[in-house]
């Protein structure tokens, strides 16, 4: 009974959408860090910001707490947690093909960062082949390292000649 | 014909807030309710003041900065550097809320609280601890360094005032990833990677005004020429820091200039920029922005910034 409830309401929060990119649901970004359920039968769930200035982070609360009603639990707690920090690797491989078939360019896998020592500064652009989601093509050029949202860039396909979003790597 | 009923009347936003029972406070959205990290024990051997005041250091820091960059809006030379700097604006802005929130958990937004006009108790204006340490402490209780709210001139002048702040703010949030404040750890481990883009997109420009035609050239000199004479309280340690470096809570300043000088020693060659030779300011009899002693640039933010707030502390929608 307990572990039903449980079941249903980790349904329910993951199947909340991204505010910004709704092609994506919180899970599918990686932002949920935890769905439980406490002694009293509250359902608290655990969220963590993509940047830290994430201006959707509060309505991704906000839907959380609706889909959980509508989902018939009463009382719903959504906590926040900054480490350990999100990282485009937490997005899943659903999330990344929804991306590319809604035309946003998914980020690569960095995997591990090295730890310790300065972070080094490249002066020239990035040799990242990031290729364009409209026709495939590898020849795509970055326009502005910043985006519509926080996790984005603009990059122009050479090929097609299509704009795109890029979610870069972080 | 009925007579005025008052609830008719009634402020519209006032029914809006209270349909859902989820009123926001209009100048912002506090997050310290239920956040893991900020509710965190303050660690053994620290002491509670000092480190809300260095949590408030560098939130003051990001926050100004934050501040000042957002005045490109709808001012920038290019949409793509206006939704740069914005965006840049708005990373600083996420730093800033988070420590300023664990400042206010500390006990920092306390002597900034009001009662509300009604008499219904609680405080005027916000209920969160962040939003009544940006808008209601006045300049003397900023603890911010002086660069952050000097006026940023020229788009070469910003760029080369980003240039400095990212590198500068980079090393020190880099070492504070191994903070014994987990706050302070946690802000670092996500700010280190927005700083690292914060600290490319300057170079870029820095590189492109400065190896570019005569006039780009004279104009970031001259950005970089005007910025220069705030960088050397950049690496001047306050009693408080110090007190928090021997405690394993905070970084020493001192300790930064080798890693800022390296990034500068890269990109002003590269850019065909002569390194400044000009005096330092900032420091009066000692005496800096650590320590609440401001220039009157910084009283000029915090007008745009906390006016319309103080002008309508109950504001809600």
């Amino acid at each position: 009974m307990v572990t039903s409830a449980l079941t249903d309401a980790r349904t329910a929060a993951e199947a909340v959408v991204d505010p910004e990119m709704p092609m994506l649901t919180l899970a599918d970004l990686g932002v949920l860090r935890g769905v439980e359920t406490a002694a009293d039968g509250t359902v608290v769930v655990t969220l963590t910001p993509t940047y830290s200035g994430c201006p959707a982070l509060d309505e991704m609360r906000h839907d959380l707490r609706r889909a959980l009603h509508e989902a018939g639990h009463e009382r719903v707690e959504v906590r926040t947690t900054f480490s350990p920090p999100w990282s485009t690797d937490w997005i899943s491989d659903a999330g990344r093909r929804k991306l590319a078939e809604a035309g946003v360019a998914p980020p690569d896998r960095l995997g591990p960062r090295p730890a310790g020592g300065p972070v080094p500064l490249t002066l020239h652009a990035p040799s990242r082949v990031v290729a364009c989601p409209q026709c495939g093509a590898a020849d795509t050029e970055e326009t502005s390292r910043f985006g519509p949202t926080a996790c984005t860039a603009l990059r122009r396909c050479r090929s097609c000649g299509e704009p795109f979003e890029h979610v870069k790597e972080i | 014909m009925h007579s005025h009923d008052e609830t008719d009347d009634e402020n519209v936003y006032d029914a809006l807030a209270t349909a859902d029972d989820d009123g926001r406070w209009a100048f912002g959205t506090g997050f310290d309710a239920g956040t893991a990290e900020i509710d965190a024990p303050v660690p053994d051997g620290v002491d509670r003041d000092d480190l809300a005041t260095y949590c408030l250091m560098l939130a003051d820091d990001a926050l100004v900065a934050s501040q000042r960059l957002s005045g490109w809006t709808t001012k920038a030379p290019e949409l793509e550097e206006e939704v740069a700097l914005a965006n840049i604006a708005l990373d600083l802005l996420g730093q800033a809320r988070v420590l300023l929130a664990r400042a206010g958990h500390l006990g920092a937004a306390e002597p900034y609280r009001g009662e509300r006009s009604d008499g219904k108790g609680g405080c005027a204006g916000p209920q969160d601890d962040e939003d009544v340490l940006a808008y209601f402490r006045d300049d003397r209780a900023f603890r911010n360094v002086t660069l952050v709210e000097t006026d940023l001139g020229d788009f070469a002048q910003t760029v080369a005032w980003l240039l400095v702040l990212a590198s500068w703010r980079l090393a020190l949030l880099r070492r504070l990833t191994g903070s014994r404040d987990p706050v302070l750890a946690a802000v670092a481990g996500k700010a280190v990677k927005e700083l690292t883009y914060h600290r490319d997109y300057a170079a870029q420009w820095v590189l492109r005004l400065g190896d570019g035609t005569a006039l780009s050239h004279a104009r970031m000199q001259a950005g970089l020429e005007a910025v220069w004479p705030f960088v050397e309280e950049l690496f001047t340690a306050h009693a408080v820091e110090r007190r928090l470096v021997d405690a394993g809570v905070a970084v020493d300043p001192t300790e930064l200039r080798w890693e800022v000088d390296a990034v500068l020693d890269q990109v002003l060659p590269a850019a065909t920029l002569t390194r400044p030779e000009r005096p330092a300011v900032g420091l009066v009899g000692g005496r800096g922005g650590r320590d609440g002693v401001h220039t009157e640039a910084l009283g000029l933010v915090l007008a745009v910034m906390q006016s319309l707030a103080r002008a309508h502390p109950e504001a809600t929608w």
